[in-house]
C-alpha cells in the first residue's frame, strides 16, 4: 500500500479528483496549503505599491491506494494535474504500514 | 407744536419705512421638496462613513487588522455625534466670529420643530451638516490604521472635532473667514477633505510608520465600501445645493461624470506602468479621487469640466500614492494624504480655473476672473496651515494622556485581538 500526497494547482484538483474515480481510487483528503517551491512567491501591485507574497495557495491531495492501483492512479495523477507551467507542484509517494477503517475495524487492502 | 409734529412725522416715517424693510425681507418659509431632499441626501452621507469608508478602509488593511478599523469609523459616528450635540454645531454654525462660532447653541438650545434653516427644518440642517463632521474626522484614520492606539484616538478625535474641524467649518460654510473673502467650497473640498487629507498626513508623520506592511486583504470589500461612497456623494454633493433644485441637479451630474472620468485615468495609468494590469483598487481609487476633486467643484462647473477635473486628478493621485509616496517615505497607509489632500487641493484649485458663470453665478480664470484662482489657493493655504499646525498640537497632548501609537507586541498581533478581544475568521 502506498501514500500518495499530492501538492498541486488548487484549480487542477477537480479534475484530477474526477480522473481519480474514473479509474476507481474512491477516497482522497484534500487541504488547502500555502508554499513555494521554485517557482517561489510572486509580486502584486497596491496603488504602485510592490508587495512579495512569498507562499502560493497550493491544493495537498493525501490518497492512499492499494498495491494494485498505484501506479494507474500516479500515471492519472501525472496526466491531470499537469499545466507544462512553472508552479504545477509536487508528488511524494512513501510506504503505508497499515490502513484501518473505523466503522468496521477492517484493516489492510480492503480498507482502502 | 412744529417740532413735535415734526418728531411725529419721522417717528412716522421710520415706523413705515421698517415696515417695509420687514415686509421686504424673505421670512424663511419652509419648502417640502427641500426638506425631503434634505433629509434623504442626510441618510446618504451618514452611509458613505459606515459601512461605506469602513468597508473601503477595512478590506485594505491586513486580516488582522480589520475589526479595528471598522470600529474606527463606527466609534467616530457615535463621538462625533455627541460633541456636535454638546458644542460642534454651535461652534461652527453658530454667529460667533470670522473665525469660529459661538456657544449659543449649546446643547442645542433654542432648537425646535419650527426652527428653520433657509428653507429646511433647522433639525435636518443640524443632521446633515454632522454626517460631513462625522465623514471627516473618520478619513484621518486610513493613515494611522494598523498601529494607532484606539484609546489615543478617542481622545483625539474629541479635541480634533472641536479644535479643527469647526473652526475650518465656520471659516467655509458658517459665515467665517473664507466664505466673506468669497472662496467656493460647494461641498467641503477645504473643510472635508484638504483638511482630514493634511490631519492624516500629520498624524502618519507624528505616529510613524508601520512595523511590516500587510498587503490589502479583501479588495472586494474595498469595492463595496467605495461604491457606497459614490451613491452616498450623491447626497454629499447635490446635498450641499441645501434645495431640491437645478443646482442640486447639476451638482449630481458633474459628480457622476467626473468619479468615472477618474475611475478610468487611474486604471489606465496603471494599466501602462508597474504591474501593466487594470486593478479593481485602481479603479475604485480612481473613482474616489474623482468625487473628491468634484466637491468643491460641484454646483460652480459645467459637465465637460468635470470631465477634465476627473481625468487629471485620476492621474495626478495615482502618482501621487504610486511615486511620492515611495519618494517622501512616509506611512500614510491608506492613501489619506495622496486622494483626500492632493485631490481635495486640486478640486479647490480646478474651482477657480473652471467656475462658469452660468452655472453657479461665479467666473473663473477660463472667463477671465483670475482673481477667483487666487481666492480658491488661499482657501487652500489657510486650510493647510491651519489643519497642520493644531492637529499637531493635539497629537502631542494626547500623547501626554495616553501613548498614540499601540505598543510593538499588540501591532504584532494585530488591533483586532490586542485591543478589541475580537477577530474575523
Amino acid at each position: 500500500m502506498k501514500l500518495i500526497t499530492a501538492i498541486i494547482k488548487p484549480e487542477q484538483a477537480d479534475n484530477v479528483k474526477k480522473a481519480l474515480n474514473k479509474i476507481g481510487v474512491d477516497g482522497l483528503t484534500m487541504t488547502d496549503v500555502k508554499g513555494y517551491g521554485r517557482q517561489k512567491g510572486h509580486t502584486e501591485f497596491y496603488r504602485g505599491s510592490e508587495y512579495e507574497v512569498a507562499f502560493l495557495p497550493k491544493t495537498k491531495l493525501e490518497i492512499a491506494v492499494s498495491s494494485k492501483k498505484y501506479k494507474k492512479a500516479l500515471e492519472t495523477i501525472l496526466k491531470t494535474a499537469k499545466t507544462g507551467k512553472i508552479g504545477d507542484g509536487k508528488i511524494f509517494v512513501t510506504n503505508l504500514s497499515q490502513v484501518i477503517r473505523v466503522r468496521t475495524g477492517e484493516k489492510g487492502d480492503k480498507a482502502i | 407744536m412744529m417740532k413735535t409734529i415734526s418728531k411725529v412725522l419721522i417717528f412716522l416715517v421710520v415706523l413705515f419705512q421698517s415696515t417695509v424693510l420687514f415686509a421686504a425681507a424673505p421670512k424663511p418659509v419652509l419648502n417640502p421638496g427641500d426638506a425631503s431632499w434634505m433629509l434623504t441626501s442626510t441618510a446618504l452621507v451618514l452611509l458613505m462613513t459606515i459601512p461605506g469608508l469602513a468597508l473601503f478602509y477595512g478590506g485594505l488593511v491586513g486580516k488582522k487588522n480589520i475589526v479595528s478599523t471598522i470600529s474606527q469609523s463606527f466609534m467616530i459616528t457615535c463621538v462625533v455625534t455627541l460633541i456636535w450635540f454638546v458644542c460642534g454645531y454651535s461652534l461652527t454654525f453658530g454667529e460667533g466670529n470670522l473665525y469660529i462660532g459661538d456657544l449659543s447653541k449649546l446643547f442645542l438650545k433654542g432648537i425646535d420643530v419650527a426652527s428653520l434653516n433657509m428653507t429646511i427644518p433647522e433639525t435636518v440642517f443640524i443632521c446633515y451638516q454632522l454626517t460631513f463632521a462625522i465623514i471627516t474626522v473618520s478619513l484621518i484614520c486610513g493613515s494611522i490604521v494598523e498601529r494607532v492606539n484606539f484609546g489615543a484616538l478617542f481622545i483625539f478625535v474629541i479635541l480634533w472635532s472641536i479644535f479643527v474641524y469647526a473652526p475650518i467649518g465656520h471659516m467655509v460654510w458658517g459665515g467665517g473667514y473664507l466664505s466673506k473673502l468669497g472662496v467656493l467650497d460647494f461641498a467641503g473640498g477645504t473643510v472635508v477633505h484638504i483638511n482630514s487629507g493634511i490631519a492624516g498626513l500629520v498624524a502618519a508623520l507624528v505616529i510613524g510608520k508601520r512595523k511590516s506592511k500587510a498587503r490589502p486583504h479583501n479588495v472586494a470589500l474595498t469595492m463595496i465600501g467605495a461604491s457606497m461612497l459614490w451613491v452616498g456623494w450623491f447626497g454629499f454633493n447635490a446635498g450641499s445645493a441645501v434645495a431640491a433644485n437645478g443646482s442640486a441637479g447639476m451638482a449630481m451630474l458633474v459628480t457622476q461624470i467626473a468619479a468615472a472620468a477618474a475611475g478610468v485615468a487611474w486604471m489606465l495609468a496603471e494599466w501602462f506602468t508597474g504591474e501593466k494590469k487594470p486593478s479593481l483598487l485602481g479603479m475604485c481609487s480612481g473613482a474616489v479621487a474623482g468625487l473628491v476633486a468634484i466637491t468643491p467643484a460641484a454646483g460652480f462647473v459645467t459637465p465637460s469640466a468635470a470631465f477634465v477635473i476627473g481625468l487629471i486628478v485620476g492621474i495626478i493621485c495615482f502618482l501621487a500614492c504610486a511615486k511620492l509616496k515611495s519618494a517622501l517615505g512616509y506611512d500614510d497607509a491608506l492613501d489619506v494624504f495622496g486622494i483626500h489632500a492632493i485631490g481635495g487641493a486640486l478640486g479647490a484649485i480646478l474651482t477657480g480655473v473652471f467656475a462658469a458663470k452660468s452655472i453657479g453665478g461665479t467666473a473663473g480664470l477660463l472667463e477671465g476672473n483670475a482673481e477667483q484662482l487666487k481666492l480658491q489657493l488661499i482657501g487652500v493655504v489657510v486650510t493647510i496651515i491651519f489643519t497642520t499646525v493644531v492637529t499637531y498640537i493635539i497629537l502631542k497632548i494626547v500623547n501626554l494622556i495616553t501613548p498614540l501609537r499601540a505598543s510593538d507586541a499588540h501591532e504584532r498581533d494585530g488591533l483586532d485581538l490586542s485591543h478589541h478581544g475580537e477577530q474575523v475568521s
